[in-house]
């Protein structure tokens, strides 16, 4: 019982990662029906962030992590207004490409001006903290990162729900013309919806660096993934799926690699993909519908 | 208000609308008839902004909103109620109001909803239900309470009684009835011909992308050639299209 809740705590620090991308992806397929490949570049730009100032300027975490979280909102804006905002009205497949376009060209701008080597950084004193709670060992950055993460989809929800902005950010993602018809600009609703997404994916980006203290110009394929499969686990483009979906993975993650043989524990990812082929077998709309039926 | 001349709009190499030309006057209910194919949806999507014109002009009040985006059209004063009323069907009744609003400050689109209930009173009472648990009825009313949250000064309806039981197409042509005696502008698109040409001051006939006639409702109303010809026998039968009951 131990082991499980201990698991849970573990896995439910990582799925707050996910979650938080898979959210950003969702976000942005519900406007531009894209699963966004340039997503995880915001991780990466973050991680570069993190290693100028914390190693060469000097800075405390505190202070990088707001930088963090501007460069990931400030790329996500950049990478709309040069990259989607020209391709808007084509074909899926020609978004789906200039995804990749933008996500192998961040790479190897990295890659030419940083070099392929790994880049690390000195992470936070206090992450590698661990609280004892009776036979509990609680990382303090797992506390961190599950409070943050629940903050930010609080905050998330009240601006989805509540305000213009969430409400034209929905309609907009249900029916794109029909949002316009109503008046929603569509320049404006796409822009917000980068900004939210690089919002996210920055808040993820900081946890997440605080985590590995790397920086390489692949840093972010690997959360990418993940976002994009717990997105896709959600019901792509429902945001609270996403988010079910990116907990769920990361749960699902960390109960493997505890019950798998140590020798096996590398599979643990081709594991969790297997399962989720599986899963899909059963429920091809994923955790969520994303759309009920209009009844007439 | 509004005029159109001259109207082209193709898909492809194919033109759904030809050269097609028609004014709606402050005040006044305009229908635009015709059988199935014959280019009422294009038009209104086209003056909507929601397709581009290959040819033609749009004006509104005398100033040209030709190829204006849907967005823009709206701020320039023209609704649309979409055919199949595209509701946003997993936001509640509220949102949808809301969103029908988003171009108004704050405090006028809050009076707007209250116009909206005394108008439409069976809204409140789904107030927070999402919009794709509503009856066919209900859903008629929001839509178009939807389009008229922004105040338009013409509002553009495709197919109000589409999929509509007849007791509800009753109360969407009653409703089309009342706002005409608000002195709301409309240009309405239907297939049930007679029952929009009982409610609209004058109609226009389209007809394989063309304006096949024109003049007031009354007059057409009392053309039997016009049903027969154009729009199709059972159009004059006085009980909704079987399609549509």
């Amino acid at each position: 019982m131990i082991d499980l809740l201990q698991s849970l705590i573990d896995g439910l620090g990582r799925g707050s990662i996910y979650a938080l991308l898979a959210l950003g992806i969702a976000v942005i397929f519900g406007v531009m029906h894209m699963v966004n490949f340039a997503h995880g570049e915001l991780i990466t730009v973050g991680a570069y962030v993190a290693f100028a100032v914390v190693v060469t300027a000097g800075w405390a975490w505190w202070a990088a992590a707001p930088l963090i979280f501007v460069a990931a909102v400030g790329t996500s804006v950049a990478i709309e207004f040069v990259a989607f905002r020209w391709v808007r009205g084509s074909s899926d497949f020609t978004m789906l490409l200039t995804s990749f376009a933008v996500h192998f060209l961040v790479q190897a701008i990295f890659v030419m001006t940083m070099g392929a080597s790994v880049r690390s950084f000195p992470r936070p004193d206090w992450a590698d903290r661990v609280w004892s709670v009776g036979d509990l060992n609680i990382q303090v950055i797992d506390v961190v990162v599950i409070g943050a993460t629940a903050a930010t989809m609080a905050v998330t929800v009240y601006l989805l729900q509540r305000t213009m902005f969430g409400i034209s950010l929905r309609a907009a993602a249900e029916d794109f013309d029909a949002a316009r018809l109503m008046g929603v600009r569509s320049n404006k609703v796409i822009r917000q919806a980068f900004i939210l997404a690089g919002a996210l994916a920055g808040i993820a980006a900081i946890f997440f660096l605080m985590r590995t203290g790397q920086a390489r110009p692949t840093t972010g394929l690997s959360p990418l993934l993940k976002g994009i499969l717990a997105a896709i686990i959600g019901g792509l483009g429902n945001m609270q799926g996403a988010v079910y979906g990116g907990l769920l993975l990361g749960v699902s993650e960390v109960l493997l690699r505890s019950w798998l043989p140590e020798d096996l524990v590398g599979i643990t990812d081709g594991v969790v993909f297997a399962l989720i082929a599986l899963f899909f077998i059963f429920r091809p709309q994923g955790l969520l519908n994303v759309r009920s039926a209009e009844r007439v | 208000m509004l005029d159109i001349s001259g109207l082209t709009t193709r898909y492809g190499a194919i033109s759904a609308l030809r050269r097609v030309s028609l004014s709606v006057g402050a005040n006044e209910v305009v229908g635009l008839i015709g059988p199935n194919g014959a280019g009422k949806t294009t038009l209104l999507n086209t003056v909507a902004g929601l397709l581009r014109p290959a040819e033609g002009e749009v004006s509104l009040d005398g100033r040209p909103v030709t190829g204006y985006s849907p967005d823009r059209m709206l701020r320039a004063g023209l609704a649309l109620v979409p055919e199949h009323r595209r509701l946003f069907a997993q936001m509640t009744v509220v949102e949808n109001l809301r969103i029908g609003g988003v171009t108004s400050a704050a405090d006028e689109r809050s009076e707007r909803l209250d116009e909206m209930v005394e108008l439409f009173p069976v809204l409140k009472d789904k107030w927070a239900t999402a919009a794709g648990y509503l009856s066919g009825g209900e859903a008629q009313q929001l839509a178009i309470a939807r389009a008229l949250m922004s105040s338009p000064r013409i509002v553009l309806m495709d197919e109000p009684s589409l999929g509509l039981a007849p007791v509800l197409v009753d109360f969407v042509f009653d409703l089309i009835g009342r706002l005409r005696t608000e002195g709301r502008t409309m240009l309405v698109v239907e297939q049930n011909a007679t029952r929009l040409l009982e409610v609209a001051d004058r109609a226009y006939v389209l007809r394989t992308g063309e304006i096949a006639a024109e003049g007031p409702a009354a007059d057409l109303l009392a053309r039997e050639d016009l049903f027969d010809t154009f729009v199709g026998v059972s159009d004059r039968s006085d009980s909704p299209d079987p399609e549509q009951a």
